[in-house]
């Protein structure tokens, strides 16, 4: 579950570059230590970052923005990430992934109006043998069915 | 007493804390002796979590445990008994060199990994010259495991031959492709031979540094690889080498959830903090890599086959498999598949043999309708390709690839044309934008196959002429091979293309 963490301050930032400034290309490292800090990416770390590492805005902007794992705004509390990739495909992923959407009435990416689960497609878990797969705020698990996803979205406060 | 319970993910996934729990109450109750081993998985997903009690007679299985048959287990009823673990056919018929350990040992105990010939590859490579290390990985007639099927041996060979104040071994660990899990089941399973290969290239080309880029969406494997590295290091196999003078380190990197970063060039600018945006080649990152440094990239399988070669011989090595493809290849059988797992074994098997004969046909038990093989970009096999030996050029031939060596199987509801537009789908998702036959070519590909969908059956013209656009015209594999899905499923399953307005009429 993620916890709600008040919006980090430029020394926050600064503190999460100091630690990994001894790295070669740092930028990575830094984008997830914030996200794993405070649930997401804040613009006001753009300006920080860019200072920092010397370079342009417009360049720390580009990298948050190319990675799918970095947001902009924090997720809901729980994120349920289904794999969408070929072998899950193989044994139902599609069904499986439209009865989770049905059941919370959205698309992809959507936050129940609660603010309780984010739902995501992933390209592949590395569970291609024990498909379809979920990953529920970075616990794995295999061989989900439509009565599993319903069990893990109640669990997740649907 | 030893009770063996895999940390594998998808022994995880499948339940295995669960199944700990209940067995260390049983030992609780019972107050007897026991210590669990936490294992890497011995690839026989369909049996995991797959629990092994170490008896006179061997290691004795039982499998898929539920933490409901932990007291029958103890009380030696077990109707989950699997007999010894080895003796399984889908473990027996294997030659496991690479994976040789996995399942096997603890993954992170030193001890344990010495006691199973770990560290002896290392111990001989330092006793040879530059141009003996380098002979025994070109004798090997190793490839590059990720896909491309380069020869380690050249590339080691070019970057030592490069001049450089430092140079760095990359492990490509980004193992994104659907059906394959043999980076992450040997990160998990045995992460010191990924170290120790590590290690030997270092040495062979020159290196001081080394990077193991893993993707997000293995946690477990960044956990145990970041783990196995500090262990190393204690153990003076990272640091100065084995006291040889030598210095090696290795630092875990962790993907951000790019697909693409899997391509080499992308994966170094990836981990030099930039976009992953795929570099044109030439330069070769094997002259200006990482940091615009000679780099050698390679696979984690690559990696991790270097140490028993060193062991045993590049010919040991080489003496398995089938014309250019040489040794063993660790093949994943996924998808819906009776047996799926990992099958570690020489070049040559028919297609066939390893869906049907090995993996047991599928778990719906409904004909075998096509297999993909390699990965999001692989093609679609059907079933009268099913004779074609499992090797690059073999592949090659019947218009598809091996890649990362994994199988997936469809039955026959699979939607062909479906998959085709998934394909499309992905790459435009997963497209880095840096040139237009991918970044607009893979949009327009999700059109096209639509306007077939729906019945225009010129559009199917279209999307050949597409597909060759791609593939012609890309910077990598993502826009240049996601046409060998697209085209595999409309040449093989053309029938599925015709659109609905003709079937109709």
């Amino acid at each position: 579950m993620n916890v709600v963490t008040p919006l980090p301050s430029q020394d926050d930032i600064k503190d999460i570059i100091a630690r990994h400034s001894q790295l070669e290309g740092p930028l990575l490292p830094i984008l997830h230590d914030i996200q794993s800090q405070f649930g997401h990416v804040p613009q006001m770390a753009v300006q920080v970052l860019a200072d920092a590492l010397n370079i342009g805005r417009a360049e720390v902007h580009g990298v948050i923005s190319f990675y799918h794992d970095f947001r902009d705004a924090p997720a809901g509390r729980h994120v349920v990430k289904i794999c969408r990739a070929e072998a899950c495909q193989s044994v139902g992923a599609n069904a499986l992934a439209d009865h989770a959407l049905n059941k919370l009435g959205g698309e992809w990416h959507m936050t129940t109006p609660n603010g309780n689960i984010t739902v995501e497609p992933v390209y592949c878990l590395g569970l291609c043998a024990c498909g379809p797969a979920v990953m529920v705020d970075g616990q794995l698990e295999g061989r989900v069915d439509n009565e599993r996803i319903d069990e893990i979205l109640t669990e997740c406060g649907a | 007493m030893k009770i063996y319970v895999p940390r594998d993910a998808a022994a995880k996934a499948l339940g295995a804390e669960r199944v700990v729990k209940a067995i260390e109450a049983e030992i609780a109750e019972r107050g007897i002796d026991a210590t669990i081993v936490r294992n890497g998985t011995r690839g026989m997903i369909w049996l995991e979590p797959l629990v092994e009690i170490e008896t006179s007679e061997g290691r004795v299985g039982y499998g898929p445990v539920t933490p409901a048959d932990v007291k029958a287990i103890f009380e030696g009823d077990s109707d989950k008994a699997l007999g010894n673990v080895e003796e399984i056919p889908f473990f027996a018929q294997q030659n496991r060199l690479t994976f040789a350990r996995v399942g096997k040992t603890d993954p992170l105990s030193m001890a344990d990994y010495e006691a199973h010939g770990g560290l002896s590859g290392l111990r001989r490579a330092l006793t040879l010259t530059g141009d003996q290390l380098i002979d025994e990985m070109k004798t090997s007639g190793l490839r590059g495991r990720g896909g491309a099927g380069f020869p380690t041996g050249i590339k080691w060979d070019t970057v030592r031959r490069a001049q450089a104040e430092q140079k760095y071994i990359v492990c490509n660990a980004d193992e994104g492709d659907s059906g394959t899990f043999a980076d992450r089941m040997i990160m998990e399973g045995d992460p010191f031979t990924l170290i120790e290969g590590m290690v030997i290239a270092g040495l062979t080309v020159g290196a001081t540094k080394g990077y193991v880029y893993i993707r997000s969406e293995y946690p477990d494997a960044i956990e145990v690889m970041s783990a196995a590295c500090a262990i190393a290091r204690d153990h003076g196999l990272l640091g100065n080498v084995m006291g040889s003078g030598n210095s090696f380190d290795i630092e875990v990197r962790v993907g951000a959830g790019a697909y693409v970063c899997g391509e080499e060039t992308s994966l170094l600018n990836s981990l030099e903090g930039k976009r992953g945006t795929v570099r044109a080649k030439p330069p070769l990152p094997a002259l200006q890599g990482f940091m615009g440094r000679p780099t050698v990239v390679n696979n984690v399988i690559s990696l991790a086959t270097v140490p028993v070669i060193f062991e045993k011989g590049g010919q040991h090595y080489a003496d398995f498999g089938l014309g250019r493809s040489k040794g063993t290849m660790p093949i994943q059988i996924a998808g819906n598949v009776k047996f799926g797992g990992l099958f570690e074994t020489a070049f040559g098997m028919p297609l066939g043999d390893l869906v049907n004969k090995i993996g047991g046909g599928t778990a719906s038990g409904r004909p075998v309708k096509a297999v993909q093989v390699g990965g999001p970009l692989g093609a679609y096999m059907p079933v009268s390709k099913f004779d074609t030996p499992f090797g690059y050029e073999e592949f090659d031939g019947q218009g598809g690839l091996i890649g990362h060596a994994g199988i997936v199987v469809f039955d026959d509801t699979a939607d062909m044309l479906g998959m085709a537009r998934f394909a499309m789908e992905f790459c435009a998702v997963e497209s880095c934008g840096k040139c237009t036959p991918c970044r607009i070519g893979a949009v327009r590909g999700v059109e096209t196959i639509d306007r077939i969908a729906q019945g225009d059956g010129e559009a199917v013209e279209l999307l050949t002429d597409l597909c060759e656009t791609m593939k012609d015209g890309s910077l990598c594999a993502l826009g240049g091979f996601t046409p060998y899905p697209v085209m595999s499923a409309l040449q093989n399953f053309p029938e599925e293309f015709a659109g609905v307005k003709e079937a109709a009429e």
